[in-house]
C-alpha cells in the first residue's frame, strides 16, 4: 500500500471505530430526555431509574467517544496537512463552532446529567439531560456540515494558488446537503439508540428479569425507533439519494453497478458488480425504478459511468456499490423487525412474543452496520474528491510525512481501539448484567 | 483581523494550560500525595467534573488555530508527525483512566488506572512544554513552506522535536503543573491528603523557580528576539512583571496554608509565562531555525477576511457562554471533596 493508501487506511479506521460511539451516544441523549421527560409527567419511578442506567451506559460511551474524537480534529492537520491548508479557512469555521458552541455545552452538562441529580431536583436535572441532548445534536450538525462542503461546496472562494476562503458562511452553514445529510444521520443515530435499548429491554425480558423496567423501556424504544424508521427512509433517504442523483452522477451510477446509460433504470436489488467487464452478475432488479427514484419519472435518463471520464469515477465502484446496498437493505430489514414488534406492542402481545424478543435482542449490531455502511457511501461516493470537483483526494495528504511514520501510527491506532474496544464491550455487559433497579440517584 | 486571532489563539491555548494544566498536575502528584485508595479516589474526584472541559479549550483552540491560520496547522502537526501522534494516544489514556477507574470496584483495577493516569499526565504536562520549546525556538522550515523534525536528538547541534533546549522547557512544564495540581489538591480536600499535597506544592515551587530562570536564561540564547520584542512592547511588561508577582503571592500564600490564594497564583504564574510568550513572538507563529524569511507569521498564514469577521461575531457569544458554563459547573462544584462525593463517581 502506497503512503496515500495509508493515510486513507488510518482515517476511515479511526472514524469508523469513533463514530460507533457518538451515534450511540446521540440516539441515547434524546432516549434519556423521554425517559426523564415521562418520569416528571407521570410521576413514574421506574422511568427515573431506567434514565440513570441508560445514563451510566451513556458516560462509558461518552467517554470513549470524546477520547476517539480529539484524534480527529488533529489528524486533519497530521494526516491531511495539505488539505487542511487548502481548506482550513472554511472547514475550521465548522469546527471551531463545533467546539465553541456544542463540545463546551456537553462537557459542562454532562457531569451534571450523571452526578448531580440529587444536588439540582428534578426540573434541573432534566434541562441538563435537554442540554446534553441539545450539545450531542449540534455537535452532530457541525461536523455533518462539514462533510456536506466536502461532498457539494458553496460559500466559498479559491484562490488561484488553490487556497479556499469563506465568502458567505450562512451559505455554508446552511449548505441543502447539510441539511438532509443531517437529517438522514441523526435518524440512524436514534434507530442505533432504539435497537439497543430494545436489545437490553428483549434480554431482560426474555430472562424473565428487571420485567416492570423492560416493558416500560422497550415501549419507549419500538416507538420512537419506528418513527425513526419510517422517516430514515422517507423522506430523509429518499432526499438525500436524490441529491447524490443531482450532484454526484458518476456516484449515483458507482453505487447502483450501472454502466451503461439509459431511461426507465431498473433499481438493482441484488448483483455483483464487474468493473473489468463493465456489468453487473447476477442481477435481480425492479424494472424502471430508479429512474423514478432518481428524477421523479419513469421515462428519465440515468447515466452510467460509461457517460462519465474515467478519472471522475469513484475508485472503488465495488466497495461503494456494496456498501450502498447493504445500508439500503439492513435499513429496510430493520424497518421491517420495529413494524413488526410495533404491531405487536400495539396489540398487546409484544412481552409475551418471544420470537420477537428473540428478533430484537439480536438485531442491536445490524444499525452500527448499516450506518458505517451509509458512511462509507458518502465517503467512498465523495471519491477521487475531498472537496468534490475541487480537490482530489491524492492532493490532501501530508506530503513531508513518510510512510513509515503512517503505518506505525495506523498499527498502534488499532492496537489501542482494541483495548478501548474490549474494555467498552466488558464494562456495558456488566452494567447490563447489574440492572436498572442497582442504580441509585447520585450526589 | 489576524492580530485579533493571534491573541484569540493565544487565549485560548493559555485557558487550557491554566485549566487541563491542574489536571495534568494533579495526574502527576496524586500518586504521591495520596497514600490509601480512598485518598486516590478523592484526589481524582476534584479533577472528575472539570477535566473534560478543560480538555475542550486544546480541541477549540485548535480548531480556531485551523480556521485562523491553517497554513501553521498544517504545518505545525504535520511537521511533528510522531510527536503529536502519541499526544493523541497519551490524551485517549488519560481520559478513558479518568472515566473508567471508577466503574469496577476492584482493587487490581484501580491501581492500574491509577498509575495510568499519573504516567499520562505526567508524560503530557512534558510534551507540552516540548511544543511550547519548539515554537520558540522554531523549527525548520524551508522554502517549501513544510518541514519534518525528528523526534529527539540526545546531543549535538541538531534540532529535533525533543532536544536539550525544549526538554528543558518540558521539565520546567512537569514541575511547574505539579506545584499546579498539588496546590488545587490542597484547595478541594482536608485532612492528610490536603498537608501531603500543600508539601508537595512547596517543594515542586522551590524547584520550579530556579528551573524557570535557566529556562529564561537558556530561551535569551536561543531567540534572542524575543526578548528583544517583549523590551521594546511596554504593554507585554505587566505580564512580565505579573510572573514574578505571583511567584511571590504563591510562596507567602502556601507559608500561610491559603491554599486557594495559592492555587489562584500558579494559574497566574502559567497565564502570565504563556502570554508574555506570546506577546514576545507576535506576529511570527512558527519560527523558522532556517531564515526568518520562512517564518509561519499571522499575516502570512491568515484565512480570508470575510471567514475571520464571521468566527470573531460568533466567537464572542460563544465566549460568553463558556465563561457562564465555568462558572456555574465551578460553583456547583465548589467546596471541599468528600469521601461521598469520590464514591458518587464509584460504581
Amino acid at each position: 500500500m502506497t503512503a496515500l493508501g495509508w493515510h486513507r487506511f488510518q482515517f476511515a479506521f479511526t472514524i469508523t471505530f469513533h463514530y460507533l460511539f457518538p451515534q450511540l451516544t446521540m440516539g441515547l441523549a434524546l432516549l434519556l430526555v423521554v425517559f426523564k421527560a415521562i418520569a416528571l409527567a407521570t410521576g413514574d419511578d421506574r422511568y427515573d431509574h431506567l434514565a440513570r442506567f441508560w445514563a451510566r451506559i451513556f458516560a462509558v460511551n461518552f467517554a470513549i467517544g470524546v477520547v476517539t474524537g480529539v484524534p480527529m480534529e488533529f489528524q486533519f492537520g497530521t494526516n491531511w496537512a495539505r488539505f487542511s491548508d487548502a481548506t482550513g479557512g472554511v472547514i475550521g469555521f465548522t469546527l471551531a463552532l463545533e467546539g465553541l458552541f456544542a463540545f463546551f455545552a456537553e462537557s459542562a452538562f454532562l457531569g451534571l446529567l450523571l452526578f448531580g441529580e440529587k444536588k439540582l431536583g428534578r426540573i434541573a436535572h432534566f434541562g441538563t439531560a435537554v442540554a446534553v441532548f441539545l450539545g450531542s445534536w449540534l455537535s452532530g450538525y457541525f461536523i455533518v456540515a462539514t462533510n456536506a462542503f466536502m461532498q457539494h461546496p458553496v460559500g466559498y472562494d479559491v484562490s488561484p494558488g488553490g487556497r479556499f476562503s469563506l465568502v458567505d458562511a450562512s451559505a455554508f452553514v446552511f449548505n441543502a446537503w447539510a441539511f438532509w445529510e443531517y437529517a438522514h444521520v441523526m435518524c440512524a443515530a436514534v434507530m442505533t439508540g432504539t435497537f439497543v435499548v430494545a436489545a437490553v429491554s428483549a434480554f431482560w425480558l426474555l430472562c424473565g428479569r428487571h420485567e416492570a423496567h423492560a416493558q416500560r423501556a422497550m415501549r419507549v424504544a419500538v416507538v420512537v425507533g419506528l418513527a425513526a424508521c419510517l422517516a430514515q427512509l422517507f423522506p430523509t433517504g429518499d432526499r438525500q439519494g436524490k441529491l447524490v442523483a443531482e450532484d454526484q452522477r458518476p456516484t449515483l451510477a458507482a453505487m447502483e453497478g450501472k454502466y451503461t446509460s439509459g431511461s426507465r433504470a431498473e433499481l438493482v436489488i441484488v448483483g455483483q458488480p464487474n468493473t473489468e467487464e463493465q456489468r453487473l452478475e447476477n442481477p435481480i432488479v425492479v424494472p424502471y425504478a430508479l429512474s423514478f427514484l432518481a428524477y421523479g419519472s419513469f421515462g428519465a435518463i440515468v447515466q452510467g459511468l460509461e457517460d462519465f471520464p474515467r478519472e471522475t469515477w469513484p475508485d472503488n465502484i465495488e466497495l461503494l456499490y456494496y456498501a450502498y446496498h447493504v445500508m439500503v437493505g439492513l435499513g429496510t430489514l430493520l424497518t421491517g423487525v420495529m413494524l413488526l414488534g410495533a404491531l405487536l406492542l400495539w396489540r398487546g402481545v409484544l412481552f409475551r412474543a418471544r420470537p420477537m424478543l428473540w428478533a430484537l435482542l439480536l438485531a442491536w449490531p445490524f444499525p452500527y452496520v448499516a450506518t458505517t455502511a451509509g458512511w462509507m457511501t458518502a465517503e467512498l461516493g465523495r471519491q477521487p474528491w475531498l472537496v468534490y470537483g475541487l480537490v482530489r483526494t491524492a492532493d490532501g495528504t501530508s506530503l513531508n510525512v513518510g510512510s513509515g511514520d503512517v503505518v506505525f501510527s495506523t498499527l498502534g491506532f488499532m492496537g489501542l481501539y482494541l483495548l478501548l474496544g474490549l474494555l467498552f464491550v466488558m464494562l456495558v455487559a456488566r452494567e447490563i448484567a447489574r440492572g436498572p433497579e442497582h442504580a441509585p440517584a447520585r450526589a | 483581523m489576524p492580530a485579533v486571532f493571534f491573541a484569540i489563539v493565544a487565549v485560548m491555548l493559555t485557558a487550557w494550560a491554566v485549566l487541563d494544566g491542574f489536571d495534568f498536575g494533579v495526574g502527576i502528584v496524586h500518586r504521591i500525595v495520596a497514600r490509601t485508595e480512598e485518598e486516590r479516589g478523592r484526589a481524582l474526584a476534584t479533577v472528575l467534573p472539570v477535566w473534560d472541559g478543560n480538555e475542550v479549550w486544546l480541541v477549540a483552540g485548535g480548531a480556531v488555530l485551523l480556521l485562523a491560520f491553517p497554513r501553521a496547522y498544517a504545518a505545525a502537526m504535520s511537521g511533528m508527525y510522531l510527536a503529536l501522534i502519541m499526544v493523541l494516544w497519551l490524551l485517549v489514556f488519560r481520559g478513558v483512566s479518568i472515566e473508567l477507574r471508577g466503574h469496577v470496584d476492584h482493587p487490581l483495577w484501580r491501581a492500574a488506572w491509577d498509575s495510568m493516569f499519573a504516567l499520562s499526565s505526567t508524560v503530557l504536562a512534558f510534551v507540552a512544554g516540548v511544543a511550547l520549546g519548539n515554537v520558540v525556538r522554531g523549527v525548520p522550515i524551508g522554502p517549501t513552506g513544510w518541514f519534518q523534525l525528528d523526534l529527539f536528538a540526545i546531543a549535538g547541534d541538531r534540532v529535533a522535536a525533543i532536544d536539550g533546549y525544549t526538554g528543558t522547557i518540558g521539565l520546567l512544564s512537569v514541575v511547574l503543573l505539579a506545584a499546579h495540581g498539588a496546590s488545587y489538591v490542597a484547595w478541594k480536600t482536608d485532612g492528610g491528603l490536603r498537608e501531603r499535597a500543600s508539601s508537595v506544592a512547596k517543594l515542586a515551587w522551590r524547584a520550579a523557580v530556579p528551573l524557570a530562570v535557566v529556562a529564561t536564561v537558556v530561551t535569551g540564547f536561543v531567540r534572542p528576539a524575543m526578548f528583544a520584542a517583549i523590551a521594546r512592547r511596554p504593554w507585554v511588561w505587566p505580564l512580565a512583571a505579573s510572573a514574578i508577582g505571583s511567584t511571590v503571592v504563591a510562596f507567602r500564600a502556601l507559608a500561610a496554608a491559603l491554599d486557594r490564594r495559592a492555587f489562584l497564583a500558579s494559574s497566574a504564574l502559567i497565564a502570565s509565562l504563556l502570554l508574555a510568550t506570546a506577546g514576545g513572538l507576535y506576529p511570527t507563529l512558527i519560527p523558522s531555525t532556517v531564515d526568518p524569511a520562512y517564518d509561519i507569521d499571522a499575516y502570512g498564514a491568515a484565512s480570508g477576511h470575510h471567514g475571520l469577521v464571521v468566527g470573531l461575531f460568533w466567537w464572542v457569544p460563544a465566549i460568553v457562554l463558556v465563561v457562564l458554563y465555568f462558572a456555574n459547573l465551578f460553583w456547583l462544584s465548589r467546596g471541599k471533596v468528600t469521601a461521598e462525593d469520590a464514591d458518587a463517581h464509584h460504581g
